[in-house]
């Protein structure tokens, strides 16, 4: 199995009162509340984390892309994978991901992500979102044309990466008469590409085809619900007509390891529930823009998942319900290895730093991540070759 | 209330509900975001003097919605498709909202349908300065009380529980109005470098306090329209045609008439 030290970089000195006077952290949340000496510290603290993790063994070290929150201080996530890749000696960089349907011209992401992959010299990860909901107001991009700019992008920034330009591109969205990419990737033909999801059958569709075969990673979902769309994607490769690989296959979450479940418990309480409850927070129509989903899941996901997501989530109930990792290394390596043996997933990006969890008790999790859990996971998760850099 | 009727009709392929009611000169009414599925008071008061035609757009009401639907200049070319097929040689064109910008895309383009144009409330033209409404960030209740100036109107309206129907056809209505409207929110930057071709009757009715697209849009709108005139109706919000129907109705038919006359 693999491990990728995901990092969100929450504008954590803000006024813990914000929201009593404001309804979101998203978006129209003043950037008054940002407060650029505290930033810039915040901005170095953070890289070194992810430069810790990888001293310590991890795998790779993960940055993705959120615009006008105090949720993450990453709009431009290829500015701190470039700040990245002079000083990390072993572990790669998964950018995971950039929006693409928010750009109006992609190929500005072509050409970043193959410079971030030559200068890794191989060791980069693309990923490519559509960019959560909040995304759309604060780009105004319309979010009825969500899923086709995706696709199209997704289609202009393959060809760019692997067929020989110059060569002509027309779509609905993007118009070139030269498409050329200086540089072209260090890989080859292509990086390989993750899709963050939270699950939905169009994108299993998209990811798991035979012509893409791209790793899908749940993010920041109830076990029950990784569990679920884990299946749905390896029961898809199925009807495509090959195995899931666990390469293919991948979970992000946050997680917290101490000296005992109780110490876990207690000091990461306060921080995870500021992710869940504040950081994350805004109402339904910030998070869902009309369009941005069928008419058929925007109705399904009215009625289900936000009318549970209004309630507070408290610490043990996001241990509970599998979306916060929490406790002694021995409680969350056996946890981690009873989920792999039934979902077969082989890449893991725990998210070791959330909220307003401290430096001091984030490089503790780090270490004991690094030392006391990856040593009895590693072996876990090996299946076929690697298909992710095919 | 009035005798009327709602038929399906196929444009370009498209089919979509047309309502109908009343006697005298043809009337079109371009609705706006929120639609017109349903026969309302102001269509009966109209309908007292005028034939009231009131299709439901491609994407809203009980109408398709096209693969080709992308943006205003779509809806805009579909409707001079639908104007040719009425037999009128020339109609009564009033658009509120959204449905009053359609109108001025359609105008700006052809007026040979036309013989007056009433814009209630228009979307379609920006004006530096003055912050609009921004209905998409609003949740469902502020987004009705917003929309009217009294808000025992507002009261009223969330007071209603929707039938299973209205409910569906009310987020289609919403989701179509995105695409029509989310970038650049509820306008379209070339617009106002034609409206001077606009030659034919033109009133404009604008509530004094409206939340959505404030009165200023109005005054700038009637200087971009030449020979255009404009009401400002008291104490009314975003749609006079539902909060002060009298003054709608005392609107529309002078414009008329006077156009007659």
């Amino acid at each position: 199995m693999k491990f990728y030290f995901f990092h969100l970089m929450p504008y954590q000195d803000i006024d813990p009162d914000y929201l009593e006077t404001n309804k979101s952290s998203w978006i129209n949340l003043p950037n008054t509340y940002y407060d650029p000496k505290k930033g810039a510290k915040l901005y170095h603290r953070y890289l070194d984390e992810l430069e810790l993790a990888d001293t310590l063994g991890f795998d790779g070290v993960c940055v993705n892309e959120h615009h006008q929150t105090a949720y993450g201080m990453m709009p431009s996530p290829n500015v701190l994978a470039g700040a990245l890749s002079r000083r990390l000696k072993k572990a790669s960089i998964g950018v995971i991901g950039r929006a693409l349907p928010i750009v109006d011209n992609p190929l500005v992401i072509a050409e970043e992500f193959a410079m971030i992959d030559n200068l890794m010299e191989g060791r980069f990860i693309a990923g490519f979102v559509r960019g959560i909901g909040c995304e759309y107001h604060a780009s105004m991009t319309n979010p009825g044309f969500s899923l086709e700019r995706f696709r199209e992008a997704h289609d202009l920034i393959v060809r760019a990466w692997s067929e020989p330009g110059p060569f002509e591109f027309f779509g609905k969205h993007y118009h070139y008469q030269y498409v050329n990419l200086w540089p072209r990737p260090y890989q080859s033909p292509r990086p390989p590409v993750w899709i963050p999801s939270q699950g939905s059958t169009e994108t299993v569709e998209f990811a798991a085809h035979p012509d893409r075969k791209y790793t899908y990673v749940i993010t920041f979902s109830p076990v029950a619900s990784v569990r679920k769309n884990l299946k749905a994607y390896r029961d898809q490769c199925e009807v495509y007509g090959y195995e899931c690989p666990p390469e293919q296959l991948g979970w992000a979450m946050p997680a917290y390891v101490a000296e005992t479940d109780e110490i876990a418990r207690k000091e990461a309480a306060p921080h995870i529930e500021s992710l869940f409850n504040k950081f994350i927070a805004s109402p339904t129509q910030y998070k869902l823009p009309p369009g941005y989903s069928s008419l058929a899941s925007y109705k399904a996901v009215i009625e289900g998942k936000y009318k549970v997501r209004q309630n507070y989530l408290d610490c043990d109930t996001l241990i509970d319900n599998g979306m916060f990792l929490c406790g002694s290394a021995e409680t969350v390596a056996t946890k981690l290895e009873e989920y792999q043996k039934e979902m077969g997933f082989g890449n893991i990006a725990p998210m070791l730093q959330f909220g307003t969890l401290s430096k001091e008790l984030t490089e503790k999790n780090l270490r004991l991540f690094a030392e006391e859990v990856i040593p009895k996971l590693k072996h876990l998760g090996f299946g076929a070759e690697k298909v992710a850099a095919e | 209330m009035a005798e009327h009727s709602s038929e399906q009709t196929t444009i370009i392929g498209c089919e979509i509900e047309v309502l109908r009611g009343g006697d005298g000169p043809p009337l079109v009414f371009l609705h706006g975001a929120g639609g017109a599925h349903n026969w309302m008071p102001y269509m009966d008061r109209l309908a007292e003097h005028y034939s009231v035609i009131v299709p439901s757009h491609p994407g809203w009401g009980r109408s398709d919605t096209p693969d080709w639907l992308d943006g205003m200049g779509d809806l805009a070319y579909f409707y001079l498709e639908f104007l040719k097929s009425l037999d009128a040689e020339k109609v009564h064109l009033v658009g509120n909202s959204l449905g009053g910008w359609l109108a001025l895309e359609i105008a700006v383009r052809s007026t040979a349908k036309i013989k007056t144009l009433t814009l209630v409330s228009a979307a379609g033209i920006h004006v530096d300065g003055v912050p609009k409404g921004d209905i998409f960030l609003w949740d469902d209740n502020e987004r009705v009380f917003n929309t009217f100036f009294d808000p025992k109107l507002a009261e009223a309206r969330l007071a209603k529980e929707p039938s299973e129907e209205d409910a569906d056809i009310s987020l289609k209505n919403h989701f179509s109005t995105a695409k029509m409207a989310w970038h650049p929110r509820f306008y379209n930057p070339e617009l106002q470098k034609w409206l001077h071709r606009i030659d034919v009757p033109t009133s404009i009715l604008w509530g004094d306090s409206d939340k959505i697209f404030p009165p200023a849009y109005g005054e700038a709108m009637q200087k971009l329209i030449p020979g255009s005139s404009l009401t400002i109706v008291p104490e009314c919000g975003h749609l006079p045609q539902q909060e002060k129907l009298d003054d709608f109705i005392a609107v529309v038919t002078a414009h008329t008439n006077g156009a007659a006359a």
